[in-house]
């Protein structure tokens, strides 16, 4: 069990934690990463899988979307985007471009269902109550499949947070650097803490969905 | 230019008397799309594409392996399914770069690191698909074979499992086209089948060999999906006519 005592002795010696390739920089590059890539998925995606939900078209593709994207290497389109002319090639845009692919398919799934699975009844309610289709979207569909909609973005978040790691391996920064750099030098303290420290992001993003789904829990569902 | 003049006044032999090897073509100019590529590289290529989908039958078929008995008995006991749930969300944050790597100094640079990662990856996936499977059962139809004289393990094999394999087909489709992309990664030691060719591609720049081999990685998890789907649906008779 020494891996444990030299990943603890790493992780709290400051002299890693400093400097522009220091366990820091890294962890901010790593999140600034993820989180462009959570939120441009989430800008294209949502109002999308939204309006998609909402006429009740489009559903065999925002339902199989998941399907295909699962099948899509990230490592491979990060590595084609490499290897891509300017602006891509080895550069952020290609790291963004790549999880943002990554990043949409559950966003997309799970929004759409999420709308779908509102209450019909509910829907009818406010129809026959008068309200315009975006009233009805705005003011009922949306409250009522918000936790749907928060689930897939934390179910993104978390898989772009492990996934962003890969970058390291076309030349990216982020926490990949400490586990592609330990297993190169044969430092397991370096690439364990590498790995501890993704492991810990995607747990506090992961927290921090959890947190918010239970925010956006319409009233009815609380009781 | 040059190349053609001396060819056209020397034959083969060019002008100076060797045998001048005119190099052009897709492969020299490092076109994305070379037909030429992939006559020429065809051994290395299958040996990529065969070492791929081996590792992820092997690890899906271990994955299902082991997830069936756990999924079993954290359905006897309650904290133990949130333990098992919990363990598996720990598991799947854990960047596959990083599980692969750490696996290295027990299981060494060989296969057997990436299936042994792969198996822990999918088990995630297919222990929930089989809990909710069985959980999906309905309570009326348990009941009903109980009254019968239904034991519990023919209960088991007869009732819920037919029952609960829609559910658990889906996870291990997810699981199966996850696997097949996962896979990739496993280059980092060596052993990522089409991932290798992807890997070796970025080191030398080589553009039709990435794509080619990202394409039919993409391809192999497609055919993967359609063949379990298929499975599925000849595994469920009883479902036909209704959407998958």
């Amino acid at each position: 069990m020494s891996w444990l005592s030299e990943t603890v002795a790493w992780l709290t010696n400051g002299a890693n934690w400093s400097g522009p390739d220091g366990a820091a920089a890294l962890l901010g590059e790593h999140v600034r990463v993820s989180a462009i890539s959570l939120l441009v998925a989430a800008v294209l995606v949502v109002p999308l899988g939204l309006w998609l939900g909402h006429v009740g078209r489009g559903g065999t593709v925002a339902l199989n979307v998941g399907n295909v994207g699962r099948a899509v290497p990230t490592f491979a389109v990060l590595v084609l985007l490499a290897l891509a002319p300017p602006p891509f090639g080895l550069s952020q845009l290609s790291i963004i471009t790549a999880l943002v692919l990554f990043a949409i398919p559950p966003v997309l799934t799970n929004t759409y269902v999420g709308v779908r699975e509102v209450d019909r009844a509910a829907v009818d309610a406010a129809r026959g109550m008068g309200m315009s289709g975006w009233q009805v979207l705005r003011s009922v569909e949306l409250p009522l499949a918000a936790p749907l909609v928060v689930q897939g973005l934390r179910l993104a978040g978390v898989q772009v947070i492990a996934t962003a790691t890969i970058a390291a391996l076309a030349g990216g920064g982020g926490l990949g650097r400490l586990i592609t750099e330990g297993f190169n030098r044969q430092d397991q303290a370096q690439l364990v803490s590498g790995a501890v420290l993704v492991a810990a992001l995607a747990l506090l993003v992961e927290g921090l969905f959890e947190l918010l789904q239970r925010a956006v829990r319409p009233p009815s569902a609380r009781a | 230019m040059v190349g053609n003049a001396l060819l056209a006044l020397g034959g083969a032999h060019g002008v100076t008397g060797h045998a001048v090897t005119l190099a052009d073509g897709c492969l020299v100019r490092n076109e994305w799309v070379c037909g030429e590529y992939l006559s020429s590289r065809k051994t290395e290529i299958w040996d990529a594409l065969v070492q791929h989908t081996v590792i992820t039958v092997v690890s899906v078929l271990l994955g299902i392996a082991v997830a069936v008995p756990v999924a079993l008995v954290a359905r006897r006991w309650r904290w133990l399914e949130q333990f098992v749930l919990g363990a598996s969300t720990v598991i799947y944050t854990v960047p596959s770069l990083a599980l692969f790597s750490l696996l290295l100094p027990f299981t060494g640079l060989s296969a057997t690191t990436v299936v042994v990662g792969l198996v822990l990856y999918s088990l995630t996936i297919l222990v929930r698909a089989i809990v909710a499977g069985l959980a999906g059962v309905p309570a009326p139809v348990v009941e009903a074979a109980r009254g019968m004289g239904y034991g519990e393990r023919r209960l088991l094999w007869q009732v819920r499992a037919p029952l609960a394999l829609p559910t658990v087909m889906a996870g291990v489709r997810v699981a199966a086209v996850s696997t097949v992309a996962l896979t990739t990664v496993g280059a980092v030691v060596g052993y990522g089948g089409l991932g290798d060719l992807i890997y070796e591609g970025l080191r030398t720049l080589f553009k039709p060999q990435v794509l080619t081999a990202s394409v039919l990685c993409v391809a192999l998890a497609l055919a993967v999906d359609l063949l379990l789907l298929a499975a599925q649906r000849a595994a469920t008779p009883w479902r036909r006519g209704r959407p998958a």
